[in-house]
C-alpha cells in the first residue's frame, strides 16, 4: 500500500511540475545515424522558431517546451522515439522526422494516436498518403515533393527560358529523376511546349557521346536533367565538349559543394531558398539564424536548405495553432489546411494531399558561383 | 579418325558433330537478328551521315580505353590460364592515384614549382606525364603485390580456386576504396592535370571555344580522344615489340607454351608471370588516368563494368591473343556507341555482355584465338 501511495505521489509530482501553461512539441530529428548534419541543420532552424515563440509570449499564452528526440534516420529508432514522445511525454504535436523512410511510419503512431505529425523536409509522397491513395488525416510536411520540382521546371522553361522545345534525360531506375522527368513532361506540354526528344541511362553510365549527339541533333531549348551533381557533371562537361549550349536545368540534385561549376555554368536548378534572396522573411531570418549558431570560426552560421524548412515547418505549425485558437489537434489539423503563411521558403498553402504549394527559388550556374535566379509562383 | 585417336581426344560421335536436332532455328533466329539490327543502323547512318560518323568516333573512344584494359586481361590469360577479374579494379586505383597526386600534391605543377622560369605548357606537360608514370607505378606495384600474396600460392591449385580469389580481390578492391577513409563511396569530381580542348571539322579544324556552340552537323573531338587513341596503339605497337623482339618476351611465349618445360629451359618463370602482371597492370594505370580526365568523375566501383567490358574484348578477339584484344576492344566500343546512338543507351550493357554470350556459343576461341587442346 504505501509504495501504491509513492508511486501515485510520484506521479502527482511529475503531472504538477508540469506547469500548465507549457505546450510540449516533440522535435524528431537524426541526430546520429547516416545524416546527423542533416538532424543537426533541421534542429537548430526548429528550436531558432521555438524561442523567437517564446519571446514573443509564446502561443496561446503557454510556453513552447520542445522534446528532442533522435530519429536516426531510421525506422525503427524513429518509432520508438516516437512512442516515447507519444506515450510518455504525452506530446500533441510532432515536427520530423527528416528521413521519408523514419518519417512513414511515424506517422501511423501518430495517426492512430491523434498527434499531429508535421515532417520539415521528407519527400516521399507516403508520408502523407497510405498506400491507397486517402490523405493522412495528422501528417503534413512543409517540403515539396519531388515530382512538384518538375512542373515548376517546366514552367521556368516555358516562360523564363522561353524555350518551345524541350529535351529529357533522366535515370530510369531512379524514382526521383523519374518523377521529375514525368511531372515536366506534362507540366511543359500543357503550356504548348514540345518535347523533342527522351534519352534514360542508367546511374552506372560515364559516356554521354551518344545521348549528347542526338540532343546536337534534335536542337533543343533546353534540356532538362534531374538527377545528382555527378551525373550532372559528367553530362555537362562532355556537352561543352561538344559545343551544346542549350541550358541544362534540374532539381536539387544539383545542389551540392561538388558540383562542378565549370562544366554546368549556364545551368538551372531549383532550390527551396536562397540567401541571396532580398524578401524580409529571408533577411530577418538569415540575421537571426547568424546570431544565434556560429561556426567553429565564430562566425554566424548561414542556414542550408534543411535548417530553413525546419524553420518553415516549426513556425507553420506554431500559426496554424495559433489561428485555431485551441491545442486541439483536430482543430489544428483544419487551420493547417487553411493557412496561409509567408515562410522563408515561400508563401505557402496546402492541397489535399497536405502537400505545401509555394514559389520555388532558381538559381542559376556560372562558372564561378551559384547565383540566385528568380523565384517561380505555381 | 586414327589422328584424332593419335591426339589423344575421344572420337567424336556422329550426333555431336550435327549438333542438337533443330538447332538451325537458334542460328537462323541469331542471323536474322543481326541482319535486322544491321539494316536498321544502315539506315539510320545513311540518313544522316555526320551523326553517324560522330558516333563512330566516341565509339573508337571507348574502344581504345577497354584496349588498354582488356590487354592486360589477355596476356595474363595468355600465361597463367587466370582471368584476373581483380583487374578492372587496379584500372581504379589507376585513377585514384593520379586524383590524389594532382588535387593533393599539385604533381602536375611540379616542374614550375621547382624551376619558377619555365614554360607552363612544358610545366603541365612533364608534370602530366610524372603523374601518368606514378599512377603506373602503383599500379604495377598493386598488381605484383596482388599476384605473390593471392594468386601464386594458388598456381598449383585448381584453376577455379585462383578464379574465385580473383573475384575477391576484385570486391576486396572496390569494397575497401569505397570505406570513409580511403577513397569513399561518393562519386568525386576529378580535376584534369590540363585543360580539355575540343574541337569541330567544317572546312577545316576549329576549336570549340567552351560555352559556345559549334556549328550544326559537325563532327566534333577532344585532345583527350587524341590522347587516348594514342597511348592505346603505342601501347599495341609496344607490346607487339616487347613479346615479338625481347629476351623477356620470348620467355613469356615459352611460359605460355609450356611452364615446367620453359623452367627446365632455365627460365624464371615467377618472374616472367610477375613481369606480366605488371605490364598488363602499367596499361591498366595509364587506362585509368585517361579515363578519369575523360569522364571527370571517379568513385570506388568505377573499373567494375569497363574492366568486365575489356573482359568480353580479350573474349571476343580471343583470350591470350593481344591483338586480339585489340581489335575486340575496338569491336566492343563501336557496339557500345552504335547501341547508344541507334538503339537505346539502357541496352548498351546488354548488348556488351550478349556479345560475350554469342561469342562463347559460336566461336569459343574468339577471332584469333588459336583452338587450344585445353582440358579446361
Amino acid at each position: 500500500m504505501k509504495r501504491v501511495l509513492t508511486i501515485a505521489l510520484a506521479l502527482v509530482l511529475t503531472v504538477a511540475s508540469l506547469s500548465a501553461a507549457d505546450l510540449k512539441v516533440g522535435v524528431l530529428s537524426p541526430l546520429t545515424g547516416p545524416v546527423p548534419s542533416f538532424g543537426l541543420s533541421v534542429k537548430e532552424g526548429t528550436l531558432l522558431a521555438v524561442s523567437e515563440w517564446n519571446a514573443k509570449g509564446g502561443i496561446l499564452g503557454q510556453k513552447i517546451v520542445p522534446v528532442i528526440e533522435d530519429g536516426q534516420c531510421d525506422a525503427a529508432a524513429a518509432t520508438n522515439a516516437a512512442n516515447k514522445l507519444i506515450n510518455q511525454d504525452q506530446v500533441k504535436f510532432i515536427l520530423g522526422e527528416v528521413c521519408s523512410g523514419a518519417t512513414i511510419p511515424v506517422t501511423e503512431l501518430a495517426g492512430a494516436a491523434k498527434v499531429l505529425l508535421l515532417s520539415p523536409t521528407a519527400t516521399n509522397p507516403n508520408v502523407t498518403v497510405d498506400k491507397a491513395g486517402k490523405t493522412k488525416d495528422f501528417a503534413f510536411r512543409a517540403c515539396y515533393i519531388d515530382p512538384f520540382q518538375g512542373g515548376i521546371l517546366a514552367q521556368f522553361s516555358y516562360t523564363r527560358l522561353k524555350a518551345k522545345n524541350a529535351f529529357i534525360l533522366y535515370d530510369q531506375g531512379n524514382d526521383y529523376t523519374i518523377g521529375l522527368a514525368n511531372a515536366f513532361e506534362a507540366q511543359f506540354t500543357k503550356l504548348g511546349g514540345k518535347v523533342v526528344g527522351k534519352e534514360t541511362y542508367t546511374k552506372t553510365d560515364t559516356d554521354f557521346s551518344a545521348i549528347l549527339a542526338k540532343i546536337k541533333a534534335a536542337k533543343p531549348e533546353v534540356v532538362l536533367l534531374p538527377d545528382y551533381y555527378n551525373i550532372v557533371n559528367l553530362v555537362t562537361k562532355q556537352a561543352k565538349e561538344k559545343g551544346i549550349t542549350v541550358p541544362f536545368v534540374g532539381g536539387d540534385g544539383w545542389d551540392s559543394p561538388d558540383l562542378d561549376k565549370a562544366a554546368a555554368a549556364g545551368g538551372y536548378y531549383t532550390n527551396h531558398y536562397s540567401p541571396e534572396d532580398k524578401r524580409a522573411e529571408v533577411v530577418n531570418f538569415l540575421k537571426a539564424y547568424a546570431a544565434a549558431y556560429k561556426d567553429d570560426a565564430g562566425k554566424g552560421k548561414v542556414p542550408d536548405a534543411l535548417a530553413t524548412l525546419g524553420y518553415d515547418g516549426a513556425n507553420l505549425l506554431f500559426t496554424a495553432i495559433k489561428n485555431a485558437g485551441s491545442t486541439d489537434t483536430t482543430k489544428v489539423k483544419e487551420a493547417l489546411e487553411k493557412i496561409s503563411f509567408n515562410g522563408v521558403t515561400g508563401k505557402i498553402t496546402f492541397d489535399k494531399a497536405h502537400n505545401p504549394v509555394k514559389a520555388l527559388t532558381i538559381l542559376s550556374v556560372t562558372k564561378d558561383k551559384i547565383a540566385f535566379d528568380s523565384v517561380v509562383q505555381p | 579418325m586414327p589422328s584424332s585417336i593419335a591426339s589423344g581426344k575421344a572420337p567424336i560421335s556422329d550426333e555431336k558433330r550435327r549438333g542438337p536436332p533443330l538447332a538451325w532455328v537458334g542460328w537462323a533466329f541469331l542471323g536474322l537478328i543481326g541482319a535486322v539490327t544491321v539494316a536498321y543502323i544502315a539506315g539510320k547512318a545513311w540518313s544522316n551521315p555526320v551523326l553517324f560518323l560522330q558516333n563512330i568516333l566516341d565509339g573508337l573512344k571507348l574502344g581504345f580505353v577497354y584496349a588498354l584494359i582488356a590487354l592486360g586481361y589477355t596476356m595474363v590469360y595468355g600465361i597463367v590460364k587466370l582471368i584476373n577479374f581483380a583487374h578492372g579494379d587496379v584500372f581504379m586505383v589507376g585513377a585514384f592515384t593520379s586524383f590524389y597526386a594532382v588535387s593533393r600534391f599539385r604533381l602536375h605543377q611540379w616542374p614550375s614549382a621547382v624551376f619558377p622560369g619555365i614554360d607552363p605548357t612544358v610545366s603541365v606537360i612533364i608534370g602530366s606525364i610524372t603523374v601518368v608514370l606514378l599512377a603506373m607505378l602503383i599500379c604495377v606495384l598493386l598488381a605484383v603485390t596482388i599476384e605473390r600474396v593471392a594468386y601464386k600460392p594458388l598456381r598449383e591449385a585448381p584453376r577455379i580456386a585462383a578464379l574465385i580469389t580473383a573475384i575477391g580481390v576484385s570486391f576486396f578492391l572496390e569494397f575497401f576504396g569505397a570505406l570513409p577513409f580511403v577513397y569513399s563511396g561518393r562519386f568525386i569530381p576529378y580535376k584534369a592535370p590540363f585543360p580539355t580542348t575540343a574541337w569541330y571539322v567544317q572546312d577545316g579544324i576549329h576549336p570549340i571555344v567552351s560555352g559556345t556552340a559549334s556549328p550544326d552537323n559537325t563532327i566534333s573531338f577532344s585532345n583527350i580522344f587524341l590522347l587516348i587513341a594514342a597511348a592505346s596503339i603505342l601501347v599495341q605497337v609496344f607490346l607487339q615489340w616487347i613479346v615479338k623482339r625481347t629476351k623477356i618476351g620470348v620467355a613469356m611465349r615459352a611460359a605460355s607454351y609450356d611452364k615446367s618445360t620453359a623452367r627446365l629451359m632455365g627460365i624464371n618463370v615467377d618472374r616472367v608471370i610477375s613481369f606480366t602482371f605488371a605490364i598488363g597492370a602499367a596499361f591498366a594505370g595509364l587506362g585509368g588516368v585517361l579515363y578519369a580526365i575523360a569522364y571527370s568523375s571517379i568513385w570506388s566501383q568505377l573499373g567494375v563494368l569497363p574492366g568486365l567490358k575489356a573482359f568480353v574484348a580479350a573474349v571476343l578477339g580471343g583470350i591470350g591473343s593481344i591483338p586480339g584484344a585489340f581489335v575486340g576492344a575496338l569491336i566492343m566500343g563501336q557496339a557500345e556507341a552504335l547501341t547508344m546512338g541507334y538503339i537505346s543507351t539502357p541496352m548498351r550493357d546488354a548488348v556488351a555482355f550478349a556479345i560475350l554470350i554469342i561469342v562463347l556459343l559460336v566461336k569459343p576461341t574468339g577471332l584469333f584465338g588459336e583452338p587450344s587442346g585445353e582440358k579446361a
